[in-house]
């Protein structure tokens, strides 16, 4: 893994040691009585993350101040969007219109991309760090939530599926250029 | 002194004032003002429930028909207020049946009312029109089946928000079908399904229906029929909005929506499919009311269907619209007075959408009219709250919260007492501010020094010391209502302003370093102050006087300072500052 590539879900261009250091200003949170009265959502969630996001905080009683119905609310898109497919546009380039896959149905790269090859009748190829999908006549590429167009496989897959927001198979030739270490 | 006028005319005169305030000024004129007065009202607001007792206000105005009431400390919505605290709905209820039979209208918020009261109500009151339980808790849906069934005039019931104990949605069917006078239904706090051909026939012979606000068990696929039913609504809340995505149930939703020429509002949008968004475009240009705070659209779709609304005035939504949503919305919505940005996921530890300050400076900056905002971020500086105070000098409600306590400026790591400073400066009409982020004493001496209008102050996480409840106390000409906790906030500043307090309706101060020894000494200076500790470690008394309490709630009262419903955590102080409790 490229050390340049910080698993975290950062907002652009915040730099996550900054605010690291303005928190060192906190103070303790005072020990609450155990939350009978909170509504019993559970613990920040960033268990289901697939990042390596900092542990769960512990949750402070009435903090943020949401209310208690609106927290399930929270809670239940949460679960919803979960639940719900991941769809994203593949676009082949010189095909006449596109398609559309649900990227949650796959468990991996190369369940994705033997897909892609079935779906378009096209051979990706073998993927390397270092040289993409050297040797195949398309390459898969990806727009992610930058509006970035990234090689595929270069990330780990969790990464990839929350990232990816549009498929796009580009002709080996164009996609030389997109090695992902500068 | 004799007065030219007749009591007649004094009071036809009076009945143009409306307002709780005005008339609480015109009985203070004289003895006789006072007299004429009370025998003509016949609205009253209550803002503490325990200000005051029922047998006062029977006493003092006998011919009331709108009783409007509010209980719980606003922190109680955050959990801050154990169980069992109080507010209860029924001693009220109870006197009131018996002084005022043509009760018409009974308003309630953040009490707790039991089916009882409900009933009470219901078999009352001959004339009864209007309930509107805004987040209140205690009753089941069988309280609710009373209401129905016996209110014969019924035209609003109202439960906004409020936690109802769901049996069955059967109490809907209790309706009469002699009864055709609703005006407005909200149930939309509900959670279990109401029969549907009952709803549909209640809607149908309700020829006056101008808010239906559904609960989300409503489907999507049902609702053309009920709108179809009541073309006249002007406030709509939704059920579920998701179904599979089908062109008929589409065109006929589209087809109901367009013979709606009156709404104004619309809300609920549970469980949002995007494709059926349009059905309502042809609503949009005469909305100036969406709710989409349940929603989970994506920024895109919310542009596209926000961008139709030209004429809103007011938005709730989720952060899911991002800052460039926000942007699109100050683009396109020049009317916007009221904006509310609620958080996604507020307990997740990393955002989880692209929603900075940059969304509300944005919106500052684009929308003339803006005057009240909520909104939650992970993120803010300074030079945005600088920004935004000196783009929107009118506004009358700023409510920030950064989620995580005691955030720096991001860009300089400072405190963010200059950007809060800024606003109320700035804003020399705001009445409602809530803070959050890095703050010291210094921005409460802004406070005290620039918001002479401010009447309610929401603090947490914030502060270094007594001065800054200092300043705020001392300062503050308007404050009515302050609200604190988790602040380093303690006796010196509580006692040094005691007679303040008596100025105000309520402070709440919670995990701050109140001390139970000026507590005790609070409610020997100020005879008509409640001082309530509120401590569930037991008596504080087994503690040491210098110990800090966990919460104490400090209210004006001309009622007796002991009530009757107090629960084993509460404390309230005597006279002669023995300790009383139940």
């Amino acid at each position: 893994m490229p050390a340049d590539l910080n698993l975290r879900l950062g907002l652009p261009g915040s730099d996550q040691t900054d605010v690291d250091a303005a928190k060192s200003n906190k103070r303790a949170s005072p020990e609450k009585a155990e939350d009978t009265a909170s509504n019993g959502v559970p613990a920040a969630k960033s268990a289901d993350d697939h990042e390596t996001a900092p542990a769960p905080k512990a949750q402070i009683v009435g903090w943020p101040p949401v209310k208690s119905y609106r927290k399930s609310t929270a809670a239940a898109v949460k679960k919803a969007e979960a639940e719900s497919g991941m769809y994203v546009k593949v676009s082949m380039d010189g095909a006449p219109y596109l398609r559309k896959i649900d990227i949650k149905l796959y468990n991996g790269y190369s369940h994705l991309l033997t897909a892609l090859e079935d779906m378009f009748k096209l051979s990706i190829g073998e993927y390397s760090e270092r040289e993409g999908y050297k040797g195949s006549e398309y390459a898969p590429a990806y727009e992610d939530k930058d509006g970035d167009l990234m090689l595929v496989g270069d990330v780990p897959w969790e990464m990839f599926m929350s990232s990816c927001k549009r498929l796009r198979i580009m002709r080996g030739a164009d996609a030389r250029g997109l090695g992902c270490a500068q | 002194m004799a007065y030219s006028f007749p009591e007649e005319v004094l009071e036809h005169v009076f009945s143009f004032l409306s307002s709780p305030r005005d008339r609480n000024a015109v009985s203070l004129v004289c003895k006789s003002w006072y007299e004429i007065e009370r025998w003509c009202r016949h609205r009253i607001f209550v803002g503490n429930c325990y200000a005051v007792s029922p047998e006062i206000v029977i006493r003092r105005f006998p011919e009331l028909r709108a009783v409007e009431m509010k209980g719980k400390p606003h922190f109680a919505d955050f959990n801050l207020v154990p169980e069992g605290w109080g507010a209860y709905a029924y001693p009220w209820i109870a006197a009131m049946a018996e002084a005022y039979p043509f009760l018409e209208e009974i308003k309630l918020k953040r009490m707790v009312v039991t089916d009882e009261s409900l009933e009470l109500i219901s078999k009352s009151y001959k004339n009864f029109k209007s309930l509107v339980l805004t987040s209140c808790e205690g009753f089941t849906t069988d309280g609710l089946a009373s209401i129905a069934a016996n209110c014969r005039h019924l035209k609003e019931l109202d439960l906004r928000e409020s936690e109802v104990e769901d049996l069955s949605g059967h109490w809907l069917s209790h309706f009469p079908d002699s009864c055709t006078s609703l005006v407005s239904l909200n149930m939309s706090c509900l959670g279990s399904e109401v029969s549907f051909s009952a709803l549909e026939r209640l809607v149908a012979r309700s020829p006056n229906l101008r808010t239906l606000r559904l609960n989300r068990a409503v489907p999507l696929e049902k609702l053309a029929n009920l709108v179809r039913h009541a073309p006249q609504l002007v406030e709509l809340g939704t059920g579920a909005y998701s179904a599979e995505i089908r062109s008929d149930t589409f065109s006929s939703l589209a087809d109901a929506f367009s013979a709606c020429k009156q709404l104004k509002a619309l809300s609920g949008f549970w469980d949002v499919v995007p494709s059926y968004l349009p059905a309502v475009y042809s609503a949009c240009s005469g909305i100036t009311s969406l709710n989409l705070s349940y929603a989970a659209i994506p920024s895109s779709d919310l542009v596209k269907l926000i961008s139709q609304c030209q004429n809103l005035q007011r938005l709730w939504v989720l952060d899911y619209i991002e800052d460039s949503g926000l942007e699109a919305l100050a683009a396109s919505c020049k009317d916007l007075q009221e904006l509310r940005v609620f958080p996604s996921d507020p307990f997740g530890a990393e955002p989880n959408v692209s929603l900075t300050e940059q969304g509300l400076v944005s919106v500052s900056e684009g929308c003339p009219k803006l005057e009240s905002v909520l909104y939650f971020c992970r993120q803010m500086s300074n030079a945005a709250l600088i920004a935004i105070a000196r783009s929107r000098p009118n506004f009358i409600r700023f409510r920030l919260c950064i989620i995580e306590p005691q955030a720096a400026d991001y860009l300089t790591l400072e405190p963010l007492d200059a950007g809060f400073g800024a606003i109320v400066e700035n804003c020399k009409e705001l009445r409602r501010l809530s803070m959050s982020g890095l703050l010291t004493d210094r921005v409460f001496k802004y406070i005290g020094t620039h918001a002479k209008k401010l009447e309610m102050l929401s603090i947490a996480f914030a502060g270094d010391s007594d001065l800054g409840l200092h300043h705020v106390l001392s300062g503050c000409d308007s404050l009515r209502k302050l609200e604190i906790r988790d602040c380093p906030f303690g006796d010196k500043a509580l006692l040094a302003n005691a007679a303040k307090l008596e100025t105000m309706r309520s402070l709440w101060m919670s995990s701050c370093s109140v001390s139970f020894g000026a507590c005790k000494l609070l409610a020997q200076k100020m005879p008509r102050l409640n001082v309530e500790v509120i401590d569930e470690r037991g008596p504080p008394d087994s503690r040491l006087e210098s110990c800090s309490v966990e919460r104490v709630y400090v209210y004006r009262t001309v009622a007796s300072r002991q009530r009757l419903d107090i629960p084993d955590f509460v404390w309230t102080l005597d006279e002669d500052s023995s300790m009383r409790y139940s």
